[in-house]
């Protein structure tokens, strides 16, 4: 049989779109049915577009307010305390006005502004320059907005602390499972169904994902006693957006562009 | 061939040396690794079953582990369906754990054996067992 070029050519193009066609669509025909049918979410697990948080810093009285919602935290996700500034691990913590909110500071400003305590954890940012610079994607940004860390992944370069401008971000320069000086161990009570980290990752607030999950509220939300307000920003009727509708609001360092998740009523009233 | 006698003598010594290995261990009987399933929790279930089917389990479960790992830290899946249809919280804490509280006779048995070191319990709490 004789062929000329023409002739080959048809042939051998139409053979190959048909090859690969078929081995396409018999993979992802495969792989949507073995994974459909392993895989997913909780029946109670909370769902929305993208998390966000508003904090009513006039039901943050007394130091005792500070100190509850800190432990709430700290507690369940088996923060350890290494006892010193330099190696701290915080996920929630209080922080100075002029520290938390750095651009909004004025010269006639009273130090009792000033040094006004403020509560503060991670951001969970539309646009978080955290994950922007993880060489590894060790942290990211899930579905529903959490910027979240994946501890398997994380090789402790500390990029994202590097990148973070808001410190939400803390590494383990020393295993947090072991002892200080006194044989006291740094995380004081272990909380046997999350686990801790290890020496050499960073860490950070992930939002409580493994209550968002069983359809609980965030541990700080639930012990803040109305302080702190969660829900759904990308939904118009949810709490949050009421308030930030209503209210007057501001955002940690909102300059940069990294569209925090956190609105902060100052004065407070009786709707918050 | 020059030197025949040095190079097969030295051959001889080298195939020795590379399967002393072998004839040293040859009919020393070391212990397969057999991993207990007798804790509390595994006694009283009235149908003694895993997620996945026993054979499995033994030959997968680390891609289990990494695919339940990735569902639930990067996907929020929270759930696995086995291979029966029940559900499953996935948890290696949580789950596994909590029927296979012997992680030394369950896990180390095999890990040990295989002189694998997986770095679970860096992280993950381990039960608490009796040093027995």
């Amino acid at each position: 049989m004789s062929m000329d070029r023409r002739q080959f050519l048809k042939i051998a193009g139409v053979t190959t779109i048909l090859g690969i066609g078929a081995a396409t669509a018999v993979n992802s025909i495969r792989r949507d049915a073995a994974e459909a049918s392993e895989f997913e979410p909780g029946p109670d697990a909370l769902k929305a577009k993208r998390w966000g948080f508003v904090i009513d810093m006039s039901k943050f009285k007394t130091d005792d307010d500070f100190k509850r919602v800190i432990h709430a935290c700290h507690s369940i996700h088996n923060v350890p305390d290494f006892g010193n500034l330099k190696n701290e691990v915080k996920w929630i913590w209080k922080d100075a006005f002029e520290r938390v909110f750095p651009d909004q500071e004025s010269v006639y400003m009273t130090g009792e502004m000033k040094e006004k305590p403020f509560v503060v954890f991670c951001n969970h940012c539309a646009e978080p320059p955290c994950v922007r610079v993880c060489p590894t994607k060790a942290t990211f940004k899930r579905k529903d907005g959490i910027v979240m860390m994946d501890m398997h992944r994380c090789i402790g370069c500390r990029f994202c602390m590097a990148a973070c401008p808001y410190g939400s971000r803390s590494f383990n320069f020393r295993d947090p499972r072991g002892k200080d000086e006194n044989g006291q161990p740094f995380i004081k009570e272990l909380n046997p169904e999350f686990p801790t980290r290890t020496k050499g990752v960073v860490e950070k607030c992930t939002l409580c994902y493994e209550r968002l999950a069983k359809g609980l509220k965030p541990a700080c939300v639930e012990e803040s006693k109305g302080g702190i307000l969660f829900g759904d920003l990308e939904d118009p009727n949810s709490e949050v957006r009421q308030l930030i509708g209503k209210q007057y609001t501001i955002r940690r360092k909102s300059e940069l562009g990294t569209q925090p998740s956190i609105y902060y009523i100052i004065g407070g009233s009786e709707n918050a | 061939m020059y030197d025949s006698g040095k190079i097969i003598a030295g051959l001889l010594v080298f195939i020795a040396i590379i399967t002393f290995p072998f004839f040293h261990s040859m009919g020393t009987d070391i212990a397969k690794p057999e991993p207990k399933i007798d804790t509390p929790v595994i006694q009283q279930m009235a149908v003694k079953k895993c997620v996945e089917p026993k054979e499995y389990m033994k030959a997968e479960h680390m891609q289990l582990l990494d695919n339940w790992r990735n569902a639930v830290v990067r996907d929020g899946n929270r759930v696995y369906v086995g291979f029966d249809g029940k559900r499953y919280n996935m948890s290696l804490q949580n789950t596994c754990m909590h029927c296979h509280s012997n992680k030394k006779k369950f896990c180390d048995n095999c890990h040990n054996y295989m002189d694998v070191k997986p770095y679970c319990w860096d992280c993950h709490i381990a039960p608490k067992e009796n040093s027995l």
